[in-house]
């Protein structure tokens, strides 16, 4: 027992969630705040020189970080859009709206830095390399899902067809993440794996991880101003929360 | 500490120009969207943004 008894829906609602995101928003970006400096400070200023890469390998603290958000994200925007057509929930169509651009601008970071580092280490910023390329197909696919939702005009359609393609599109992801090994990349192998022991100074992993964590804080934040605006611009018509006579009113659909 | 004097840390070995670009555009686009996001919660707030859609 216990458990049965909570109301997990409570906050599904997005009357009941939109306080509940604006008390959590300020210690998400304090986090963030907090473990991007302590991160900055170790991958800046603790951790060593790369012996082989000297000192470009330093753009690994904001590329791994940013790379694992751009996939993170697109896992977690797919997973609400599938929860939203599975139960056919506008809040979850919400939320799969309100991560999509923060995925976008990860992917688009990851590939900037990424481009940083290939021109000093092979001599290019950029190769159709199975990595790259299916990194940039990300980038394709957040836009995709972005731009169907805005062409349709009729919310619950835009809902439904920009939820598919995100749930299509999230075969990428894995496509991604092992195409080091499925391909012979220029990209280079994983830097950190469940399997093996980290092929990095303590320190470097230590930087990362951080600033990884960072990001992720960073991401739930600007996540849940985004669900605020979504929540006041979409349920505008049901009128609450605007003029306070009105509230008795409300009629979520 | 890595670093002899501030112009070695600013060199970054040479590669600084790649390491403070990466560096700078992933604040800059952090920021900016920060930045967005407030605006963007102001006029949805005070309701002047632009209308959804909706049926």
């Amino acid at each position: 027992m216990g458990l049965a008894h909570i109301n997990w829906f409570k906050y599904s609602s997005p009357q009941a969630f939109y306080p509940l995101a604006g008390r959590l928003t300020p210690w998400c970006a304090a986090a963030a705040i907090l473990l991007i400096g302590v991160g900055l400070y170790i991958g800046l200023f603790v951790a060593p020189t790369d012996f082989q890469q000297g000192q470009s390998y330093r753009i690994i603290f904001v590329h791994v970080p940013a790379a694992w958000m751009s996939m993170f994200l697109y896992v977690a925007m797919a997973l609400w859009a599938g929860l939203g057509l599975g139960l056919n929930a506008r809040p979850s169509f919400m939320m799969a709206q309100a991560i999509a651009p923060t995925g976008a601008l990860f992917t688009f970071l990851a590939l900037v830095t990424g481009a940083m580092w290939g021109k000093p280490t092979w001599g290019a910023w950029w190769v159709w390399d199975a990595r790259l390329t299916s990194e940039l197909i990300l980038l394709f696919l957040y836009g995709g899902v972005m731009l169907l939702r805005t062409s349709i005009d009729d919310s619950r359609r835009a809902d439904r067809a920009s939820a598919l393609f995100a749930l299509v599109g999230v075969v990428n992801v894995p496509i991604i993440y092992f195409s080091v090994r499925w391909w012979n990349t220029l990209h280079q192998g994983a830097s950190v794996s469940m399997t093996a022991a980290p092929k990095m100074a303590a320190t470097m992993l230590t930087a990362m991880l951080v600033m990884t964590l960072g990001f992720w804080m960073y991401s739930t934040a600007v996540i849940l101003v985004r669900m605020r605006c979504v929540i006041l611009e979409r349920e505008r018509q049901s009128s609450w929360g605007m003029p306070q006579s009105h509230r008795d009113a409300v009629e979520v659909h | 500490m890595q670093w002899g004097s501030l112009s070695e840390f600013v060199a970054m070995g040479g590669y600084g120009l790649y390491v403070w670009t990466s560096f700078g555009v992933t604040a800059l686009c952090m920021l900016w969207e920060v930045l967005a996001l407030r605006r963007r919660h102001a006029a949805a707030l005070a309701g002047t943004n632009e209308p959804i859609h909706d049926r």
